[in-house]
């Protein structure tokens, strides 16, 4: 590794150990002043562990971490902070009813002689730290009216404004348009000019060349590689990652689409509150049994309201009619949606999705478990023996049915979701982002996964915001920007360039042309 | 067959020592405390806050919490008390009800049902705070009580309604075979039925639970309805050991039995916990009293004290949880 800049953060050897799971051993990586490490691995690998020990959120069982040459030992995040380490979590940690000022000094607040909060130089320093940024919204703007990139931003400027010299970035942009990743760009180039270091984290390979400087690829718990970007291919890389020979991502099979299993007309939901008047807006679409459709928008694009729309989630607020096989249905729960055999994976595994303290089997069984129910009373035994198969057929990796899902990588429990679903035999499967934080192993056998699916006769809605990911999979592209329907393609007619010309809104389109 | 099974044995097992030293301690500072009768006596305290605490733990497992409990119990006590005495007396329809002593009891838990049905609907229809709602119940159930009973004991209820309180059977009380027979049916009912289960998956994430298809207003409506219901079975024997309704009953006693809930383990915030720790928190309150009682501590301090272990049983509790709140 070159030498040219001064190495700000070192960690060697670290290695963490968690109930039942060993995190890291023997993991590090090096930060150079005014360089970009990217850090690579599948999901598992250890790398937000990583993150959490450099940036003090729990101490390492053993290894050493060295700040500017100096041997440290953080106890906790605020020791970390002062010595110069920032992290911006996936999950953003603001406060959304303070504003971006209270938000930025947080628990550093300046005061006045009085011992008061001194609100004026909070929000004139706030100012100068989002000029950093290029941030352009008031210090006095509350957290919660801000979209999901400015968001991020503030984020980093509140690790910037706690005098950070070495920035974590995890997985930062995979909540942003393609708008809001530029301009996050634009602000690490403006960063790495000062002399800040930064950790990268990331399962995007064209987000590399742009901003990286050096690659760390991880794979259970330990570093198994690293050099320059130059020297890594992304072959290289990918194999690094896999441990073996990466083929090629994903192939789709030609289905026989079969009759038409669920159609919807004027899918309407109203917003309350900011913005455009509706979420989703006279929204209608239709799919044939075995086929896949992908629905590809930016986010904010009312995708997610529209699956929650079709699975009875928003059954007071929703207007337009549904049919299941050619009949009208009525969906007043999720209950009702999963009568008719619709399922649903959320984007938001660990919010919507699982219930964390419960463990693997727990949770698969949920929607199923009147079938080892008998007077009122689980039999735990034909549970298990019920919900094996579905977790085996997706390959879950988990010690044991009892593990805690909560221990589980973020591709392991979207396969636990899609085990549980399976389970009450759908005939319709909603897949909200799918593949959101996954790395690239994984996704492939979520790929084939659906791929099989859609073969057995399942009718699968796939929304994504990756569109590589949309054009692969889909039969037909449904495109939607602001809560409308803009385009629809079949898979001949989907071009890159036609998709996105669909999802981008007005302005843009104005703005691009 | 929880995830969580390895830190609530845990937990229990330092229940259980904290349960044995004090038993032990108590044996050698008081000669009247390791005795038959002394040991009945303490169970026999005890069941009416684990009538109420194991309804609380349903109810705090689910996700919430229910401050009415304690009003429920006086409300349905002196409904029973009523009715037995004096009968429905209904002017419009022209006609006295007289009701027997089983008919009393019935009305007393569908009363207490009833109620806590109200609370579970207030909550789910209009997305009032469980903390709020039940806050109102115990205020209108204090309040319909004296209304009901003109704010004067109802005194003199009959030897087969007083059975109930001071009654035995095989030489253990009635009090306590109701307690463990209740205890006994909301163990296996958390534990083994699926109502349990989906009370855990509720109380874990609601948000999950809903999308997964669980009717998570209905089952928060009958674990409402539950903790009501057991909340006027306590009403019944608190009404039948006294031979008398008290207005004020049951005064207070919703923070004895969230107390019984937390030291024995139960997370305020939902998901985690069982009826069994209960049921040991409700012993470790129960022979507190009563040991600081024989040793002639002054109910003053005994408050004092009791809220130190409180503080003490959720400090341990929370030491060792921390790293699996991260």
């Amino acid at each position: 590794m070159s030498d040219v800049t001064p190495c700000l953060l070192e960690a060697e050897g670290i290695v963490k150990t968690f109930p039942g799971v060993k995190a890291l051993s023997g993991a590090g990586l090096q930060v150079h002043a005014g360089r970009l490490v990217a850090l690579l691995g599948e999901n598992g690998a250890g790398k937000s562990t990583l993150m959490n020990v450099l940036s003090g959120v729990f101490p390492p069982d053993s290894g050493t971490i060295r700040v500017r040459g100096e041997c440290v030992q953080f106890t906790d995040t605020r020791e970390a902070q002062e010595r110069g380490i920032g992290i911006v979590h996936q999950e953003l940690n603001l406060i959304p009813y303070l504003s971006v000022a209270e938000n930025v000094f947080l628990g550093r607040e300046p005061r006045t002689w009085s011992g008061l909060v001194d609100f004026r130089r909070m929000e004139e320093e706030t100012s100068q730290i989002l000029k950093r940024v290029d941030l352009r919204v008031k210090p006095s703007e509350l957290i919660s009216d801000l979209r999901v990139g400015q968001q991020q931003l503030v984020e980093i400027a509140k690790a910037l404004a706690a005098d950070a010299r070495v920035l974590i970035l995890d997985e930062p942009t995979s909540s942003l348009s393609s708008h809001e990743v530029d301009a996050l760009f634009a602000v690490v180039r403006e960063l790495k000019a000062e002399g800040v270091g930064l950790v990268y984290i990331t399962h995007k390979f064209e987000e590399l060349a742009p901003i990286c400087d050096e690659v760390v690829v991880m794979r259970d718990g330990e570093r198994v590689g690293s050099g320059p970007l130059g020297e890594m291919s992304r072959e290289r890389i990918v194999q690094l990652m896999a441990g073996r020979k990466s083929k090629e991502l994903f192939q789709k099979t030609d289905t026989e689409v079969g009759k038409e299993v669920l159609r919807a007309e004027g899918i309407s939901l109203p917003a309350h509150g900011v913005g455009r008047p509706f979420l989703v807006d006279k929204v209608s679409l239709s799919l044939k049994r075995g086929e896949v459709l992908g629905i590809f928008g930016l986010v904010g694009a009312g995708r997610t309201e529209l699956l929650e729309c079709l699975f009875g989630v928003h059954a007071g607020a929703a207007s337009g009619e549904v049919f299941i096989d050619g009949e009208r249905a009525f969906f007043r729960s999720p209950a009702d949606a999963i009568e008719a055999r619709l399922a649903f994976a959320p984007e938001d595994r660990k919010r919507d999705g699982l219930v964390l303290p419960m463990s693997v089997l727990e949770n698969a069984s949920l929607p199923t478990l009147e079938k080892s129910t008998r007077v009122g009373l689980v039999d735990t035994a034909r549970e298990s023996d019920f919900i094996r198969p579905y977790v085996d057929r997706f390959r879950v990796k988990t010690p044991s049915l009892r593990q805690a899902v909560v221990n589980l990588s973020g591709g392991n429990q979207q396969k636990v979701i899609l085990a549980k679903w399976l389970a009450t035999e759908p005939r319709i499967l909603l897949l909200d982002e799918p593949t959101r934080g996954i790395d690239v192993n994984a996704k492939r056998e979520i790929y084939s996964f659906i791929d099989e699916l859609a073969k057995a006769g399942l009718g699968l809605v796939v929304v994504s915001s990756e569109l590589p990911e949309v054009l692969a999979l889909s039969d037909r592209v449904m495109v939607m920007c602001e809560g409308r329907k803009t385009a629809e393609f079949t898979r001949a007619e989907a071009t890159p360039e036609r998709v996105l010309h669909a999802a981008l809104p007005d302005e843009a389109n104005v703005l691009e042309s | 067959m929880n995830s969580a099974t390895l830190s609530e044995n845990l937990n229990r097992f330092r229940s259980l020592l904290a349960l044995g030293l004090m038993v032990i301690a108590l044996s050698f500072l008081s000669e009247q405390f390791l005795t038959p009768e002394n040991g009945f006596n303490i169970l026999r305290q005890i069941s009416v806050n684990l009538c109420l605490s194991i309804g609380m733990t349903l109810v705090i497992v689910s996700g919430g919490i229910d401050l009415s409990v304690g009003a429920i119990l006086g409300l349905a006590g002196a409904v029973a008390a009523g009715l037995l005495k004096n009968g429905l007396v209904l002017p419009p329809l022209g006609v006295a009800l007289v009701f027997t002593t089983t008919g009393a009891i019935l009305a007393a838990v569908l009363v207490g049902g009833a109620a806590g049905w109200i609370n579970g609907f207030v909550i789910t229809r209009f997305r009032i705070p469980p903390f709020v709602a039940t806050l109102g119940m115990l205020s209108i159930a204090r309040g319909l009580t004296m209304l009901w009973t003109g704010g004067f004991p109802v005194t003199g209820l009959g030897e087969s309604f007083g059975k109930l309180g001071t009654g035995a059977f095989i030489g253990v009380p009635m009090p306590v075979w109701i307690m463990l027979v209740l205890a006994g049916i909301f163990v296996v009912v958390t534990k083994k039925a699926r109502f349990g289960r989906h009370l855990y998956a509720v109380g874990g994430n609601e948000r999950a639970a809903r999308l997964t298809g669980l009717r998570v207003n209905r089952i928060k409506v009958a674990v409402y309805t539950l903790a009501g219901a057991l909340a006027g079975v306590a009403g019944l024997i608190v009404t039948s050991r006294l031979d008398s309704a008290q207005p004020n009953a049951g005064l207070g006693y919703e923070l004895d039995s969230i107390a019984a809930v937390v030291i024995g383990g139960t997370s305020l915030s939902g998901g985690r916990g069982t009826v069994m720790g209960t049921v040991l928190g409700c012993l470790i309150i129960g022979v507190l009293n009563n040991g600081l009682f024989l040793l002639n501590v002054s109910p003053f301090w005994q408050q004092v004290i009791k809220g130190g272990v409180i503080l003490l049983a959720v400090a341990i509790d929370k030491m060792n949880t921390k790293g699996e709140d991260e």
